[in-house]
């Protein structure tokens, strides 16, 4: 393998791990606010893109993106309020089990509202030809444009859950719910916050990578699962390590293709998630100590 | 300041409090005493709104909050420090202090928040030392003052607190006991459930004692004290065997 190969191979899994990274995000983020796993969140991934798909043909691109975020944020608010709000004390595994259900729904819908075609936004600058020369290597400018807005996100986030009260007010319902209402928060509104919140950035993530990976009624499920493999490698709950896990992720997925046939590409992530829920369930970056403060 | 009157709670089918009726004047130390399972725990989360009154009323500041959520009468002035802690694990212990505190941003201007962290740290010195470590690090007296903090940080007429000794050392206790007689000096109301019925009738005005659910008696701190059945069955001591030895 030559060096610019090994570079083209590093690009690919980083564009690739960044959509893993933003999925892992979103299950982070109702994880932290709630404690439980929203299972849907891949299709929040898809609906963002293929909304943005059909948006795009009305309005400019940027727009587009703007209203299928809000769109999309809106589904994910209604479907709390719907189905998770106004059950009382749910188990975790219950809430896991409705998550999955409204997921097959919404993929579902997805393919009676679009049909099974395969679409994409257009690239956010040039053509799919376009691309910029980075050192010995190209790279398409969406890789950058993913690379950038996912790092945004990252940052904004970090802020969001560590430095303002709302933010510290989610991670104080997870961590002690019946604490948090005596302290005068919301619980209910904070888990509608949490999933209108991973919502959002499962959309934004859905429309920027589109143009790369494209976008199908049944694109979440997959994402889902390597999602939920870069949020487990991570450790659940923390945002920085959610990146770097999924950059992990997509690298080895992208080299694996050297070795292994592309078939088997799926393999990798999935065999990743077993070795850590084996050996390290607590996550690469996460303490033991941390973990054992955790629900699960 | 607080008045209940025939008020009845409990879990699902199951029926706890029986007719309970009480009250707390402004500035007062009352405490409530009884054995496991009497229903002291099931009291305090209905008057704070985790659990929903059956029936009868809870008139705080002449307002029935028999009625509202949890989260809506801490906003009224009356905050809980709950059974075992329960601080924000997860978080450090100035968070912790952030959160008690939202309730105060929401009513007043930024330097109320910063005011009321220097308070805190006023009565418990160590909790400033520890200010960044995670509230699930420290010790268990750590956290109840951790706890009893984040309640204060709200800047409640009314505290009420659950078994604050519980699993603690004595040394430990004695000390936060104290802080209890110094919230009152500084104007605070107490409301204080304790299976330690002798340290807690020590510091308060007056108590009632709670059994299977309902009052069986109440009365000035030094009357509960001398009763014999309080003796016997909280105390630990039995006059009439004493007087005859």
């Amino acid at each position: 393998m030559n060096i610019d190969l090994f570079f083209q191979y590093i690009v690919a899994g980083v564009t690739y791990g960044a959509i893993y990274a933003v999925v892992a995000i979103g299950f982070n983020i109702i994880y932290n606010a709630t404690g439980i796993i929203n299972f849907a969140q891949g299709e929040f991934v898809m609906l963002g893109g293929m909304t943005a798909v059909t948006l795009h043909h009305f309005l400019p691109l940027y727009a587009a993106i703007i209203a299928a975020v809000v769109i999309t944020t809106a589904v994910g608010g209604l479907i709390e309020i719907l189905f998770i709000r106004w059950l009382r004390r749910p188990s975790v595994l219950r809430v896991i089990i409705i998550t999955i259900g409204l997921s097959i729904i919404i993929r579902e819908a997805a393919m009676h509202i679009w049909g099974e075609g395969v679409r994409a936004l257009p690239y956010f600058t040039g053509t799919s030809v376009t691309s910029v020369r980075l050192g010995g290597v190209f790279i398409s400018p969406q890789v950058l444009w993913v690379a950038g807005i996912t790092a945004l996100m990252v940052a904004a986030l970090n802020i969001f859950f560590g430095h303002t009260l709302t933010g510290r007010q989610m991670r104080a319902c997870s961590a002690n719910q019946q604490a948090a209402r005596l302290c005068g928060v919301n619980a209910g509104n904070m888990v509608t916050l949490s999933f209108m919140l991973s919502a959002a950035i499962g959309a934004l993530g859905g429309c920027i990578v589109s143009p790369i990976t494209y976008v199908q009624y049944d694109s979440g499920t997959p994402l889902a699962i390597k999602g939920f493999t870069v949020a487990i490698l991570g450790g659940l709950g923390n945002s920085f390590a959610a990146v770097a896990a999924g950059l992990v992720l997509g690298i080895l997925e992208s080299f694996s293709i050297w070795v292994l046939p592309a078939a088997y590409k799926d393999v990798v992530s999935i065999s990743v998630l077993l070795i850590i829920l084996f050996l390290r369930p607590s996550g690469i970056f996460g303490s033991a100590e941390t973990a054992r403060l955790k629900e699960f | 300041m607080l008045k209940i009157r025939n008020l009845d709670s409990g879990y699902g089918r199951l029926k706890v409090l029986r007719k309970v009726s009480m009250h707390i004047a402004p500035g007062e130390i009352v405490t409530i005493i009884g054995a496991n399972g009497a229903g002291k725990t099931t009291l305090l989360n209905t008057i704070a709104g985790l659990l929903r009154a059956r029936e009868g009323e809870i008139i705080f500041d002449n307002r029935d909050i028999s009625r509202l959520p949890a989260e809506k009468v801490v906003f009224l002035g009356c905050s809980l420090v709950p059974e075992g802690r329960q601080v924000f694990a997860s978080m450090t212990v100035k968070e912790n202090l952030l959160l008690g505190g939202y309730i105060r941003q929401r009513r007043e201007r930024k330097g109320a928040m910063k005011a009321g962290i220097e308070k805190v740290y006023g009565l418990f010195p160590i909790l400033m030392e520890r200010e960044k470590q995670l509230a699930g690090t420290l010790s268990g007296g750590e956290q109840q003052m951790l706890a009893i903090g984040r309640s204060l940080m709200a800047q409640p007429r009314l505290v009420m607190m659950d078994e604050p000794s519980m699993g603690l050392a004595p040394l430990i206790v004695k000390n936060i006991f104290s802080i209890i007689v110094r919230l009152r000096e500084e104007g605070n109301t107490v409301l204080l459930v304790e299976q330690n019925a002798k340290a807690s009738l020590a510091i308060a005005d007056r108590g009632y004692v709670l059994e299977t659910g309902r009052i069986v008696l109440q009365g000035t701190s030094e009357e509960l004290l001398m009763n014999k059945d309080v003796q016997r069955a909280y105390l630990g001591r039995d006059l009439d065997v004493e007087m005859k030895i």
